[in-house]
């Protein structure tokens, strides 16, 4: 399971890094976003896999008596990940504006704000 | 304490002049006139201190752990130098009142002088040598403000430059030299480093530390080969060049050379390369002055040729050498500082100082013309005049060089007194003729000014220097005799193979008899009188030899670097966004590999890995398959949207999987807006991507994408693998007694670390706000590409939204109230929200949900962020830190009571920041992209409703 994890981060990092080296403004912004989402699933991992054990719900109450926090997942980077998922959208939508306003203003897509001369 | 007074006072009295000089000029020139006439008291009342022996050091602690203090030390050489700043800074200044221009703004000229000033007494008074080396980097910088005065002239800035540039990087050397000496020693305190010659000479690092000081020492004293900035320095006003070029600037790094000489000298290196290039420069110096047609020109040379000569006498090293190094120092500060302002007056008043245009000056200048007589007769050596003195022990000390160790066991040790002698006519040669061509002569038909005797104030200054030059040589030991020679005995302790001085030593004395430098001089006289009548034939013969000045080579180096940096700059800055993006990812590429590639690692930890099933494979495929899809897809661009959608999807399932319920809802829903905003920026884009990259560009993308995608997997399989501490037992064990909810994220979020959340939601909230300021605009001048669709909008999806959007709302409204124990809370609720109201727009169309939903969400979202602010501060009323949480019981009809943690107000704040950001940000991009295709909407005319399938 840890394999699939890190060869889909993996996958999603060399997509977004490829999407973020193309010359127009759409691919940047896919490329962002995919790599928002590796980052993402990369900082949960930090945290481990840990199946059917939400840190949430009624059983909590008995963790805080007995100490016991063996079935849980790490929610730490769970909060993390949490806000970071809705800054990124925040991150795409900025971007996203600037990439339509570079193209109502110079008339182009093209990520340096002008056509290639050749 | 008035050691640091004698510094500070003319540091903080630079903004004297700059008020004062509001006021009038003469109030300028008295407010410079005061700092340094104080401090030259407060120094003369030092006197008995700095000629007692052990030097007078003060100091305060500055950063004592790197060894910098702030200390100060007043010995006799110090106290030398100290005199000749202050007192030829004072006749400077007078001199300046009436050379000034009464276009040139007085209180600039006059604070930079006082800048340079207190720079110069820092350097001549520190007793800690990094603190020395501050100083004299103060110094390049305030010359190079005085010489580029005029900055309106281009000559001028480029000699100012040219000095930085050359005496600047001189100054590195210098501090790397400091810092060598400082290692040997382990102390900056020159008390210390003095004492440790010894240590110093037999030191590895001595050769280097020698180098790195030497070059910072040439640099500023002009020696040879980095005197062309000197000439070059003379674009300054006179004054300045006065003050710089006879006692100050360039006498700091004499002065260096004789501070560190108890250090540095004593070896055969520091006789050998320091005498040769004093030497080498006096020669160069003197020669080039003969052929000089400007004034200053000529002093400028004789100047770098004199500095040579007390170089090579404190190469020499010997006792009676550094006290006629000294002893010139003194001399050479008082007639050169004197010629300058000749030359200054004869340019004032004549309006040229271009030898070839002056001539017969004497009748209608006759005090000026005996003052640069007297001037240059010091400069030429002529008996009875200071110059004298100092020239015949100097030839003295050439022959007894010649005789001793180590140039003794040189074949070619006769040079020495040679060299000498030729120094000696060349330097009576062009002081010849800066008095003949001048003042004597034809005078010519017209003069580009009048000249004339000036005021008192003008010639004073001048004649107050000569006194000194003329009663000096007839009785020196009165005029100078104990400031020389405790500063030369300063200079000279502590280096052990220094002869002591002779035992029937009784001050400098006027008469030694017929000897062989009294013979030298002679020599020197009556040669140095017929190299001046042949003085056409050698301009005209110099005129026909190649061009070799130091300034072509120095701008055609200069020049070769800028043109270098400009290739680096524009090979690595081309304006191309995907190479620097290239760059940045390789150079990670590198820097993260390289020390996992040197020392090796293992990739798998030794934590035991969950079994994969069946249904996570399948995810897992789906996921790769979009991921790669999206890249190879990518010029299409709607499917690569869509294939970035199945890989948003994909994660949220994985959230789900991993036990992280709250983040599939969030990851869900904000996969919902984020994908309705991708589609949105593709109305205003293109829909596909051109074709433009070269296979080989796309080959090296697909490397570096490869290899950053190979290297985030290993890390985080690595990472996967391995056991690791975490405080979330802690937050999982405290959750509830001390956050009140058994939903451990969101007490995290909203609790544990809720101002981090509060950081969040206003960033989130700027984002919005900047999209909304970068969003606006009027209508282009071209036509948008595209039109807004004509369709009806789906029928079912219209029928279906309004009732489900009570349905998600009241959804909402559950998962926010049980957020804080079950998954859920304010980011996802308000998501879900957002979701639900958006909705309206794809279903019905703009106008009718802008008709129906009057909200300002930006509002709503600043609303949100002061909720959440205001709760925290809630905290303060109970006497507890800033978003500190509790919870009460709020008595409920028939339940009997609910129990509410204080966290859902700042939960309620969240909510709202985000469902106002990210409604403002998705309708302020769709508001757009009308304005773009229609024009701005009239906000007169009622929104037209169109196709409203409710409509009856």
């Amino acid at each position: 399971m840890e394999a699939l994890v890190a060869s889909a981060i993996g996958v999603m990092v060399a997509s977004g890094v490829y999407l973020l080296l193309r010359a127009r403004t759409y691919p940047v912004v896919l490329g962002l976003t995919l790599l928002s989402y590796a980052a993402n699933l990369f900082v949960f991992s930090m945290g481990r896999l840990t199946l059917d054990g939400p840190p949430v719900g009624k059983a909590i109450k008995k963790v805080a008596k007995t100490g016991e926090v063996a079935p849980f997942a790490d929610p730490l980077p769970q909060a993390l990940v949490l806000t970071a998922i809705v800054i990124s959208f925040g991150m795409t939508a900025f971007i996203v504006a600037l990439a339509v306003k570079s193209m109502a203003t110079l008339e182009t897509d093209h990520v340096d704000g002008e056509e290639p001369s050749s | 304490m008035t050691l640091l007074w004698i510094i500070l006072l003319p540091l903080l009295g630079l903004v004297l002049p700059l008020l004062a000089s509001k006021h009038s000029r003469a109030a300028a020139s008295i407010s410079a006139f005061l700092p340094p006439a104080i401090s030259l008291g407060l120094l003369l009342s030092l006197t008995s201190s700095a000629f007692g022996g052990e030097p007078l050091i003060v100091r305060w602690p500055w950063m004592p752990e790197f060894g910098m203090n702030l200390a100060l030390r007043l010995d006799g050489l110090g106290f030398l130098f100290a005199f000749l700043i202050l007192a030829i800074g004072l006749l400077v200044v007078t001199y300046a009142h009436w050379y000034l221009h009464h276009d040139d703004p007085p209180g600039r000229f006059f604070s930079s002088l006082l800048l340079f000033m207190g720079a110069m007494l820092g350097v001549v008074l520190s007793e800690n040598l990094m603190l020395l080396v501050v100083f004299w980097e103060l110094t390049s910088i305030s010359s190079f403000l005085l010489i580029g005065y005029w900055h309106d002239r281009p000559e001028a800035r480029e000699g100012a430059r040219m000095a930085l540039a050359i005496t600047g990087s001189g100054g590195l050397a210098l501090i790397g030299g400091a810092l060598l000496l400082g290692h040997m020693v382990g102390s900056y305190q020159l008390t210390e480093i003095l004492a440790s010659g010894d240590l110093i000479r037999n030191h590895d690092l001595y050769l280097p530390a020698l180098a790195l000081v030497l070059l910072g020492a040439f640099t500023k004293s002009a020696q040879f080969p980095f005197h062309f900035w000197l000439p070059n320095a003379m674009t300054a006003p006179t004054p300045v060049s006065a003050y710089l070029h006879s006692a100050t600037m360039v006498k700091a790094g004499i002065f260096l050379m004789a501070r560190l000489h108890p250090a540095l000298a004593g070896t055969a290196t520091w006789v050998f390369v320091v005498s040769t290039v004093g030497l080498v420069t006096m020669v160069v110096g003197a020669y080039v002055a003969i052929k000089e047609h400007d004034l200053k020109g000529l002093l400028a040379y004789s100047t770098i040729s004199h500095l040579g000569l007390i170089t090579a006498m404190l190469g020499f090293g010997v006792k009676l050498a550094v006290l006629g190094a000294i002893f010139h120092i003194f001399n050479h500060a008082a007639f050169k500082a004197s010629l300058f302002m000749t030359a200054g007056i004869v340019d004032h008043e004549a309006g040229t100082r271009d030898v070839r245009e002056l001539g017969g000056l004497y009748q209608s200048m006759p005090i000026v013309f005996t003052l640069g007589l007297l001037g240059s007769a010091a400069m030429a050596g002529v008996p009875f005049f200071n110059g004298f003195l100092s020239k015949e022990m100097f030839f003295h000390e050439a022959v007894y060089m010649a005789e001793h160790a180590p140039f003794k066991e040189l074949t070619a040790a006769w040079l020495l007194p040679v060299v000498a002698t030729i120094g000696g006519i060349l330097s009576v040669a062009y002081s010849i003729r800066f008095v003949v061509d001048t003042f004597l002569g034809e005078e010519p038909d017209s003069f580009p000014g009048h000249p004339h005797d000036p005021s008192l104030g003008f010639w004073g200054p001048v004649a107050l220097l000569v006194a000194v030059s003329v009663v000096g040589g007839i009785v020196p030991n009165l005029v100078a005799g104990s400031m020389v020679e405790y500063a030369s005995t300063a200079a000279s302790t502590g280096v052990s193979n220094l002869e002591a001085l002779p035992k029937k030593y009784h001050g400098i004395k006027l008469w030694h008899g017929f000897n062989i430098p009294l013979m030298m001089s002679g020599i020197a006289f009556v040669v140095g009188f017929g190299v001046f009548t042949v003085r056409g034939s050698i301009i005209s013969f110099h005129e026909s030899l190649p061009d070799v000045r130091g300034k072509k080579i120095f701008e055609s180096l200069l020049s070769g670097f800028r043109a270098l940096s400009r290739t680096v700059t524009e090979n690595l800055e081309n304006g191309s966004l995907q190479r620097y993006l290239a760059f940045m990812i390789a150079t990670i590429l590198v820097a993260g590999g390289l020390p996992l590639w040197q020392n090796g690692f293992e990739v798998a930890g030794a934590r035991s890995m969950l079994a994969p099933d069946a249904v996570s494979v399948i995810g897992w495929a789906l996921l790769v398959v979009g991921a790669v899809a999206a890249a190879s897809l990518h010029r299409a661009r709607i499917q690569a949207l869509i294939s970035v959608g199945l890989v948003g999807l994909m994660i949220s399932l994985a959230f789900v999987q991993f036990s992280g319920p709250d983040l599939a809802m969030t990851q869900l829903s904000v996969e919902v807006v984020n994908v309705m905003l991708l589609l949105l920026a593709l109305f205003g884009l293109p829909e596909t991507s051109p074709r433009e990259t070269t296979t080989l560009q796309r080959i090296r993308d697909i490397g570096l994408a490869i290899g950053a995608g190979g290297g985030a997997g290993l890390v985080s399989y690595g990472i996967m693998t391995r056991e690791y501490g975490t405080i979330g037992d802690y937050l999982l064990t405290h959750s509830y007694p001390e956050g009140y909810g058994t939903n451990v994220v969101n007490v995290i979020l909203v609790d544990f670390r809720g101002f981090d959340t509060m950081g969040e939601i206003s960033v989130l909230v700027i984002a919005a706000l900047g999209l909304c300021s970068m969003l606006t605009g009027d209508k282009p001048d071209v036509p948008f590409p595209r039109t807004p669709a004509r369709e009806r909008y789906p029928m079912i999806l219209s029928h279906v939204a309004r009732p489900l959007m009570a349905l998600v709302l009241a959804a909402a409204i559950y998962i926010f109230l049980r957020g804080h124990n079950e998954p859920g809370g304010g980011f996802i609720a308000g998501l879900i929200t957002t979701v639900a109201l958006i909705i309206q727009y794809v279903a019905h169309g703009r106008d009718w949900a802008d008709n129906r939903m009057r909200m300002n969400f930006r509002l709503i979202a600043l609303v949100g962020v002061l909720i959440a602010v205001a709760s925290g501060m809630a905290a303060w009323w109970f006497d507890l830190a800033f978003l500190t949480q509790g919870v009460t019981r709020v008595p409920m009809p028939l339940i009997d009571y609910v129990k509410l943690p204080s966290t859902i107000a700042f939960d309620l704040g969240v909510f709202l920041a985000v469902v106002g950001s990210v409604m403002t940000m998705l309708l302020r991009l769709g508001a757009f992209n009308h304005e773009q295709a229609m024009g701005p909407r009239d906000p007169m005319t009622p929104n037209k409703e169109e196709d409203d399938p409710w409509k009856p």
